[in-house]
């Protein structure tokens, strides 16, 4: 098999990582936990495949999943920001909330606890996996794009700067005029549309809503979110660590010669090592998880 | 995350203690009791509305899928003994959970650490020859079922307490590992075919409640039940009665103090970890030996995250984590008893918005009543 087909390959698997970890970079910048990526994947894949399903017009449901995943941000900015909650509980409880909800709207719209109907998507199906059928799938962009765009924002605007400071110190930010909690709903907001475009992606992509379909892949974007020490670069880089690994896993199915599970295994096994600092020390943000600015 | 600043992930779960005189100590316990059970209270509420909601969207009537609900778990012997039967596995992984928050440690591995203390026993299970007493194989069954949760539940404690990596971190990623794991020993080694679980055991399975209340007849509470009370009183004991237990709450309040105190921050983290594994290992009996007598991969799922929202409710304490646990037994039983009307999953809707409930009122309780408290001593 060639080189171009497998880079093809983990490119595809990789996009959503890419789409989701972006989002993890900046809310973990901004000092809020990103353990609610899962949850606005998969409610960000419910809606774009709702939408696409009634309107017909993927580009509508990719817009569906963007306002689905913000929603979601929304819930958690609010708890954790202004009701100052836990935010790994309050996190916990949105991605439990997007599990049952799509569950529930799945038999309310489509009647059925396991599908929905197939929709249509950006690429037409049996166009193949290659790079030629990739490139005509405008999430696939937004995938490549997002990792120059999250460090671009981070590191060479303003708001980036801001984002920044909430994330190490609040309340030295707020001492020079940043409105903290402005700046945290944003990113929060923001990490919710780039994750629901990662679920639309892999909706749009399988052309149907599964029960529970993104199926870890948040954790993992968050777990790249770590392994790449909180960078866009590295944590790209990561993503397609993770996705190469995916891809040569399902390439050597059946030839028995390597576990699925051990490469399943693989992205959370190294972001334990990472964050243990047997590999390069993992230094998070200083007010990741904090709920009140001191 | 910031592993140098342990205080961070405080859940300002736990009640604070008594901070007045004597002579106001049992005004400050009513506060106190207020601010623990106010919030779960809310949250019920909260849920009644959104289920109310998601019951008329469906166009059916609220009263009678609640009445169904009540009528299908607590209405007859068979539907509460399967709500016996959950709430059993809800305590343990409640308590697993409950200890670390009492802590200040968050686990959100006990659906990990509840499937290896199941797969640890079958292992166990598997090795003895058939037709012993079960009373003589218990023993056995504790300590691989608490074994293989412990271990589970010592790498982040250890991690957390050698290199300060963050325990939430560790124990989300240790889920995946673990279950991958225990995904691969099963398939690859043990599994009877075109199955995904393990042979049976033929030795100890533990007796049922139905053995002894015949009315019972097809539920699946077991002799785990009585384990999961003792479990709880032991802990309550432990908590609150022991020096060791009375440390290990200082670490959950105030660590910095308690370290000056001479308390080992360190070692009281990975104990706690370590305990909180081996409490959720235990769960396992629930299913491998009180139930189907093998080890089935997913027989664990959605059990950890249910424990954290179980110790939420239950404020962290050993009594009102069994009355949470039957709570959302009640819930997850009640959603199959209601199926007809509504679809089950609204009972997953609500349970997330329990917890999300508790959880963003806690502190708001907190700040109004000590609002209040300000303004009447003034």
């Amino acid at each position: 098999m060639s080189v171009l087909a497998y880079l093809a390959a983990t490119l595809r698997i990789a996009v959503p990582y890419l789409l989701a970890a972006a989002g993890g970079v900046i809310t973990e910048r901004a000092g809020l936990i990103g353990l609610t990526l899962e949850g606005y994947m998969l409610g960000g894949a419910f809606c774009a495949v709702w939408a696409t399903f009634v309107t017909g017009s993927p580009w509508i449901g990719a817009g569906a999943a963007v306002v689905g995943g913000a929603a979601l941000a929304l819930l958690y900015a609010v708890s954790s920001i202004r009701f100052r909650a836990d935010q790994v509980v309050v996190g916990i409880a949105i991605n439990l909330l997007a599990i049952g909800l799509t569950r529930f709207l799945l038999r309310l719209f489509f009647d059925s606890s396991s599908n929905s109907p197939r929709v249509g998507g950006f690429v037409v199906q049996g166009s193949g996996t290659g790079f030629g059928a990739l490139m005509t799938n405008p999430l696939v962009w937004a995938g490549v794009l997002v990792v120059p765009g999250a460090a671009w924002l981070l590191y060479r605007t303003p708001f980036g700067l801001r984002v920044r400071a909430v994330g190490e110190h609040p309340a030295a930010a707020a001492s020079v005029g940043v409105a903290v909690a402005r700046v945290r709903y944003l990113a929060v907001a923001l990490s919710g549309v780039l994750a629901g475009l990662g679920g639309a992606y892999l909706a749009l992509d399988q052309h149907q809503f599964t029960d529970g379909m993104t199926a870890g892949r948040g954790f993992i974007a968050l777990a790249a979110t770590i392994f790449g020490r909180w960078d866009p670069a590295r944590v790209a880089l990561a993503c397609l660590l993770f996705a190469a690994a995916e891809t040569l896993q399902i390439r050597l199915q059946g030839t028995q010669a390597l576990p699925s599970q051990l490469v399943e295994m693989l992205p959370y096994l190294l972001t334990i090592v990472a964050l243990a600092g047997l590999v390069g020390r993992a230094v998070a943000p200083a007010a990741l998880g904090k709920t009140t600015i001191e | 995350m910031s592993a140098t600043d342990p205080t961070m992930m405080r859940v300002g779960d736990v009640p604070s203690p008594a901070e007045a005189s004597p002579a106001s100590d049992r005004a400050s316990r009513r506060a106190a009791l207020e601010e623990a059970v106010l919030p779960p209270v809310v949250a019920l509420l909260v849920a009644a509305v959104v289920g109310d909601l998601l019951i008329l969207s469906f166009g059916q009537s609220p009263g009678a899928v609640y009445r169904l609900l009540l009528e299908g778990t607590w209405g007859n012997a068979y539907g509460f003994g399967q709500v016996l039967y959950k709430a059993t596995t809800l305590v343990f992984t409640g308590l697993a959970v409950g200890v670390g928050l009492r802590a200040g440690l968050f686990n959100i591995g006990a659906e990990s650490q509840l499937a290896a203390g199941g797969f640890c026993a079958a292992l166990a299970g598997l090795a003895l020859p058939s037709g012993l007493p079960w009373l003589v194989c218990l023993p056995l069954y504790l300590v691989a079922a608490a074994a293989g949760g412990g271990v589970v539940g010592a790498i982040p404690g250890v991690l957390k307490a050698r290199f300060g990596a963050h325990e939430v971190i560790v124990t989300i990623m240790l889920n995946f590992v673990v279950l991958a794991l225990l995904g691969y020993l099963t398939s690859a080694h043990l599994h009877v075919p075109e199955t995904l679980h393990t042979p049976p055991i033929r030795s100890g399975a533990l007796p049922r409640v139905a053995g002894v209340l015949p009315a019972f007849h097809g539920s699946a509470a077991n002799a785990t039940l009585v384990l999961a009370i003792v479990t709880a009183a032991a802990l309550g004991w432990l908590l609150f009665r022991t020096r060791r237990g009375f440390e290990l709450r200082a670490v959950g309040l105030q660590p910095r103090a308690a370290e000056y105190a001479g308390v080992s921050v360190a070692r009281i983290t990975w104990q706690a970890l370590t305990l909180s594994g081996a409490i959720a290992g235990l769960g396992g009996l629930n299913f491998v030996l009180g139930y189907k007598q093998y080890y089935e991969e997913g027989f664990a799922t959605g059990a950890g995250f249910l424990g954290i929202a179980v110790a939420l409710v239950g404020r962290s304490h050993p009594f009102g984590i069994t009355v949470a646990a039957l709570l959302f037994a009640t819930l997850s039983q009640g959603g199959l008893a209601v199926n007809a009307l509504v679809p089950k999953q609204m009972v997953d809707v609500l349970q997330a918005v329990v917890i999300l409930a508790v959880a963003t009122s806690v502190p708001e309780v907190r700040r109004l009543l000590r609002g209040a408290t300000r303004s009447a001593e003034r």
